[in-house]
């Protein structure tokens, strides 16, 4: 068994920079974020399909869908009982199941792991509603560095259109009416998610995103992606 | 420092204090309560005398709100669920109690607090703190996690020798033990006894191993928060009287409301 040192994601405002595995990691990780109406999801779903297309063992993992954390998430959002501390620990506690149990054993078995939101969306989310940063960095710092992240870059009125397209309102907290922004929802959903897009714009950078302009047809963004994908990943992985 | 210099040494302020960055909406509270924290293993006697406490405090006036583990409106029947499908993995469990604490925190204890009450905890952040290490998750994450918990005014642990432990366990049948160890307050269960990391085979073994690996990180704990050790070993009258008699002192020292 080889030990080999890999980055962790929590480096940029923690002291941990690298730690040491006992585990040798032959996956790949990769990972999509954005705000929501982003198109993010509808990317990393057909990087799904080609993959499996191609006979690549590739397991996609959705935020917020453990299937033991999740029940009480919805609950406590149907309720409006969270508050911004228990948001946060409810999807920590969810990321944490999916990543103990699917995440990092099939990274190990050296599959392309794929997932929708990652450590960022909490990052940015928890911040904007208040929760101390470096705490919730250090709450997540067991995870994995990703090996692409992609951030799809939309204006706030695309994403609102395109969610409102779909369903006839905005949810409670997606709009962020817990924190008293602004008694309209859909003023109230402007303002909290421009504070998430002004926290994901921070961490292009400093976190290595691969930005996509989000308001291209999905055609031209698939390219882009599986451009990236093949870039990176070396060929004998996908073999 | 003795114990009864401990408590007259500390510090009376009124104002909401926490572990590390708190929580950013709610600071520079004001508390008139008191938060009481009893800590101790399984078998201690720890439940018999929070009730007794709970009846003393009650009948000198005071309005008490019990508390302890996993006992939130939001998380606690989700922990269950998981636990008794043995789902829980330990950075999800830890997780998860935090969220379970959390809640109650801020939905009961501060809220009780802000009002006046005497808030009696069985069991606090320590013991979900213990048991990450146990399952050798770093120490410095949970301390961290736990940065939103408030500082409690008093904490006690009921320290009981492992032999005393032992022996009051097998007072009951081997049966009742058993079915103990499976059913007891839902709690005392595979995770209660160390199953999850696979310490023997045999269940009594890994339940012995545990709770011995869950008292040697105790003493850490205890040295680090400062907590008041006490001789569980003795009758159940016996610690009643001593742990009332530390709160009374407690108590009367008068509270300071300048700030």
């Amino acid at each position: 068994m080889t030990h080999i040192k890999i980055k962790r994601s929590s480096n940029i405002t923690t002291n941990t920079t690298t730690k040491k595995y006992k585990y040798d990691i032959k996956g790949k990780l990769i990972i999509v974020e954005g705000i929501d109406g982003s198109g993010k999801s509808t990317q990393i779903h057909l990087l799904d399909k080609w993959l499996k297309f191609k006979n690549i063992p590739a397991f996609l993992s959705e935020w917020n869908s453990s299937v033991i954390v999740k029940n009480v998430t919805s609950r406590g959002k149907k309720k409006e009982q969270l508050t911004p501390t228990t948001f946060s620990l409810l999807h920590a506690t969810d990321f944490a199941d999916r990543y103990e149990r699917n995440i990092f054993p099939l990274l190990r078995a050296g599959y392309i792991v794929l997932a929708d939101r990652y450590v960022y969306t909490a990052y940015a989310r928890d911040m904007v509603r208040g929760c101390d940063p470096l705490w919730i960095r250090k709450v997540y710092d067991f995870a994995l560095k990703p090996d692409i992240t992609f951030y799809f870059r939309v204006p706030v009125d695309v994403a609102a259109g395109r969610i409102l397209s779909g369903r006839p309102k905005l949810k409670y907290y997606e709009a962020g009416m817990d924190l008293n922004l602004s008694n309209d929802i859909y003023e109230s959903y402007r303002i909290f998610q421009s504070r998430i897009i002004e926290q994901y714009e921070k961490m292009a950078t400093t976190e290595n995103f691969t930005v996509i302009d989000g308001t291209l047809n999905i055609e031209q963004q698939q390219k882009m992606v599986r451009e990236k994908f093949n870039n990176t990943i070396p060929e004998e992985i996908v073999k | 420092m003795n114990n009864s210099d401990k408590i007259k040494k500390m510090e009376k302020s009124n104002i909401i204090k926490y572990y590390g960055h708190g929580i950013a909406y709610l600071k520079n509270i004001e508390l008139k309560g008191r938060l009481i924290i009893l800590e101790g293993p399984d078998s201690s006697g720890r439940s018999t005398q929070i009730l007794l406490l709970n009846n003393y405090l009650e009948a000198n006036g005071h309005a008490v709100l019990n508390t302890g583990l996993r006992r939130s409106e939001l998380v606690s029947e989700g922990i269950l669920e998981a636990k008794e499908r043995h789902l829980l993995r330990k950075r999800t469990m830890s997780l998860f109690y935090a969220a379970d604490f959390a809640d109650q925190l801020e939905n009961k204890i501060i809220p009780a607090l802000r009002a006046g009450y005497i808030v009696l905890a069985d069991r606090y952040i320590y013991t979900l703190m213990a048991r990450d290490a146990v399952r050798k998750i770093n120490r410095i994450w949970s301390y961290n996690l736990y940065g939103f918990a408030i500082k409690p005014d008093l904490v006690f642990y009921l320290d009981v020798d492992p032999k005393e432990l032992i022996r009051r366990a097998f007072q009951k049948s081997t049966e009742e033990l058993l079915k103990g160890i499976f059913d007891k307050d839902n709690f005392l269960d595979y995770y209660e006894s160390g199953e999850d990391m696979g310490f023997s085979e045999d269940l009594l073994e890994s339940f012995i191993l545990y709770q011995k690996k869950m008292k040697q990180e105790f003493s850490r704990i205890q040295k680090k928060f400062g907590i008041i050790k006490i001789n569980g070993n003795r009758t159940v009258e016996e610690v009643h009287n001593e742990l009332k008699q530390k709160i009374d002192q407690f108590l009367k020292v008068p509270f300071n409301h300048s700030k």
